[in-house]
């Protein structure tokens, strides 16, 4: 796991090393361990290494035997071995044991049709010096982060935003349709990043960067229309669920350091523990974080699953006021706005992981997405159930068995008033965007907050709805409607949201690398090939993954409500002892320079926030109030006060150049 | 009475739009305009009855009578009066 950095430049030659090196040094968490560079007329490539696979002999930019290919590469391919033996046979010859060495030489083979064969987590660059092209690649679900900035001949890409930065050229403005986005559907949407001009790759795709241009290629798509017809067996798709989790477990366990695993108390990293400790390493090492707000804390099922999996296991408490005072370096690493503090209690529980000496962990993130486990798949169906039968009083009532909290506040008083909450678009049923209306509908009323500059920087342009609709496939209608949903949420909430600020971001700030066994594309690819049922069985979540996990793990894990993840708001900012930003940052002044939302509305949220006496803040105010923060100390950290040195540089800082290469040659 | 329209007017625009009415009128669907989200309705109700010292009941908690500017003051009206 690393960060990995470059610049390719067709019309100057300039010396990059310098600006390379910097770019490397705001990417030092990625990797620590080392540092290197590869440096050709107008081409750089710099790697910042964490040290996983092949210590000693693994340093980066690595070549292939003719040392016209170069590449830097942040990730894992799990199926390395598999590709090395087959390279071998064809007659190539390895310097080092890495999977990185592995790609170099299956580009040689097969060019840019080389990502069908890879397994696995990354973001890497390519340098084909024979071709004078450059090659982007990102894994298939965007599990690894790969940014870049274009401009005419020149390109510069990093696996971070803050390492474009690093070049003062570059301009760092907050963009205003996806902030619009972010403040509808919560995260930018496919290559877009929150500043103007910086793209990122999309997850399955990959680009090729030449004299002739950019060219973005995608080579891997959520296979959600590939359904069967149904005659198969459960039995036969359990079967066949459980050999495929488990590989997808054994192949994420190869390391030359510990792998370790989060355990949150669900079924999905509890499961995947339990087939690493009753298969493959009987002394794991578990890790969790409990809250010591009691409404999030799932300490009591973390304890049950400890139990039954006797791990070595650490833990720690995340408190509201640590979620205020981490929550800038939080944002730092997300380097987007985000509407949740959920990434907070992530970055802490990564602390503890590399404060104990692991570099790895797998976890359970993605089966929420694969398996149905969220709410907004089942709100859904429900809604399409009462959609039938529109004056049904019964129906709607689903919908409390799937948010006890909302229609528990207040006693059950104000059901009917809900019951309407829940009904706008109710019989839009032949929308694509069926599932996801009502909480675009929701977040969208965050945008009541904008300034009119904002505001009016936005009207003109066409409605987020629309505009994603017309990305959809063309045949999207004819899939099934679970798997529509599905794919929305994975498209746009997986890859973008919890993969990048709740997975990369928040491992990497501690240089941790995580796995996960869900996202294995053979794992995906069976779930959404099952009948739809299989996934989400009536209202009961998870279906087949829970069949699987039952004599597996404990049953109270199996049966017990599903909870959100979520973590403390308001009481995290606005308290007695707010975090000392918090006047500063949202004081009119500060509001009005960024210009990004109306000073008198954010001054009333927090006046309504601190009500003595009063309701606390219902969700989407808490996520208004998250907003507008992360907002503005995005602001104030990449617009008005980016660093102009990194903290760290690498020292001994290895260095390839072209010209010495050839000599050696 | 206008006056009790004024004060649940001001009561929306403060407490769930934060000051600045924005298009708002006495017709306005808070539901169908997002204006109210899921907990707001129990912060209206909570608002009426000590504002207007009126009970209202569960049953009474439906969207002919909270929807709108309109709906709540015909509401409260027709409380007051009862």
């Amino acid at each position: 796991m690393c960060g990995i950095a470059g610049i390719i430049d067709f019309n100057h030659h300039e010396d990059m090393q310098a600006l390379l090196q910097r770019m490397l040094g705001f990417l030092h968490h990625r990797g620590p361990d080392a540092g290197g560079l590869y440096m050709d007329h107008g081409v750089g490539l710099g790697h910042a290494r964490l040290s996983i696979i092949d210590l000693a002999g693994g340093d980066q930019p690595i070549h292939n035997e003719d040392r016209n290919v170069w590449i830097v590469y942040n990730g894992e391919v799990f199926n390395y071995p598999e590709l090395r033996q087959e390279l071998l046979t064809r007659g190539h010859r390895f310097y080092t044991t890495t999977d990185t060495e592995v790609i170099v030489h299956l580009y040689e083979e097969m060019g840019p049709a080389l990502f069908e064969k890879l397994n696995g987590q990354f973001a890497f660059a390519i340098w084909d010096a024979r071709k004078r092209h450059l090659i982007l690649g990102r894994d298939r679900v965007g599990i690894r982060p790969l940014f870049y900035v274009h401009n005419g001949q020149r390109l510069q890409f990093a696996s971070e935003i803050k390492a474009l930065f690093a070049d003062a050229r570059i301009q760092r403005k907050l963009d205003s349709q996806t902030l619009s986005d972010i403040f509808t559907c919560w995260t930018p949407v496919d290559d877009r990043t929150p500043f103007t001009g910086v793209r990122q790759v999309p997850a399955g795709h990959y680009a090729k960067f030449s004299e002739k241009g950019i060219r973005i290629t995608p080579y891997w798509t959520i296979p959600a229309g590939d359904t069967d017809p149904g005659e198969r067996p459960f039995e036969d798709w359990l079967e066949e669920f459980k050999a495929l989790i488990l590989d997808a477990t054994r192949i994420r366990l190869r390391a030359d350091v510990p792998v370790g695993a989060y355990l949150s108390g669900g079924i999905d990293s509890t499961y995947t523990s339990a087939l690493v400790k009753n298969n493959f390493n009987n002394r794991l090492c578990t890790f969790s974080v409990g809250f010591s707000d009691q409404r999030f804390d799932e300490s009591h099922f973390q304890k049950l699953a400890l139990e039954s999996l006797q791990t070595e296991h650490r833990m720690t408490t995340c408190a509201e006021n640590s979620i205020g005072a981490i929550f800038p370096d939080v944002v730092w690493h997300t380097e987007t706005p985000i509407l949740r503090t959920a990434p907070a209690p992530l970055f802490l529980l990564a602390r503890l992981v590399r404060e104990t000496n692991f570099k790895v962990v797998l976890t359970g993130e993605g089966a929420d997405e694969i398996m149905a486990g969220y709410n907004i798949f089942k709100e859904a169906q429900v809604r399409r159930f009462w959609a039938r039968n529109p004056l049904s009083e019964n129906r709607p009532m689903l919908l409390q068995r799937l948010y006890p909290y909302i229609f528990a506040e207040g006693s059950e008083r104000a059901k009917q008033y809900l019951k309407s909450f829940f009904k706008k678009d109710l019989e839009q049923t032949d929308s694509p965007i069926y599932s996801h209306l009502p909480r675009w509908h929701n977040t969208a009323q965050l945008r009541h907050f904008f300034s009119d500059a904002l505001r009016n920087r936005t009207t003109g342009s066409k409605r987020f709805e629309e505009r994603f609709t017309a990305s959809l496939p063309t045949d999207f209608m004819q899939w099934p409607a679970l798997s529509r949903a599905q794919y929305i949420e994975m498209r746009l909430f997986l890859t973008n949201y919890l993969l990048s600020s709740q997975g990369d971001r928040m491992a990497m700030a501690h240089s941790v690398e995580g796995r996960y066994p869900f996202l294995d594309y053979r794992v995906i690819e069976l779930a959404f090939r099952m009948p739809p049922r299989y996934r989400l069985f009536g209202l009961t979540e998870k279906h087949i993954l829970k069949t699987a996990a039952r004599g597996v793990i404990p049953p109270e894990l199996i049966d017990r409500p599903k909870q959100p993840y979520r973590a403390p708001i308001s009481s995290a900012f606005v308290s007695s002892a707010p975090p000392d930003y918090m006047a500063d940052l949202l004081s009119e002044k500060r509001l009005e320079e960024s210009s990004y939302f109306a000073p008198r509305k954010v001054h009333q949220l927090r006046l309504k926030a601190r009500q003595p006496n009063g309701r606390a803040l219902s969700e989407r105010e808490n996520m208004a109030l998250v907003g507008i923060i992360s907002t503005q100390l995005l602001d104030d950290q990449f617009i008005r006060h980016f660093p102009t040195e990194p903290d760290h540089l690498h020292k001994n800082l290895k260095i390839y150049h072209q010209d010495t290469e050839n000599r050696l040659n | 009475m206008a006056a009790h329209k004024e004060k649940v007017r001001a009561f929306i625009i403060d407490n769930f739009m934060f000051g600045s009415a924005d298009g708002l009128t006495d017709e306005t669907s808070f539901l169908d305009e997002g204006i109210i989200d899921s907990t707001g309705i129990l912060e209206l109700v909570d608002f009426l009855e000590q504002e207007f010292g009126i009970q209202i009941e569960d049953e009474e908690l439906v969207p002919e009578n909270l929807d709108s500017i309109t709906n709540v003051h015909t509401f409260i009206e027709n409380k007051l009066s009862a």
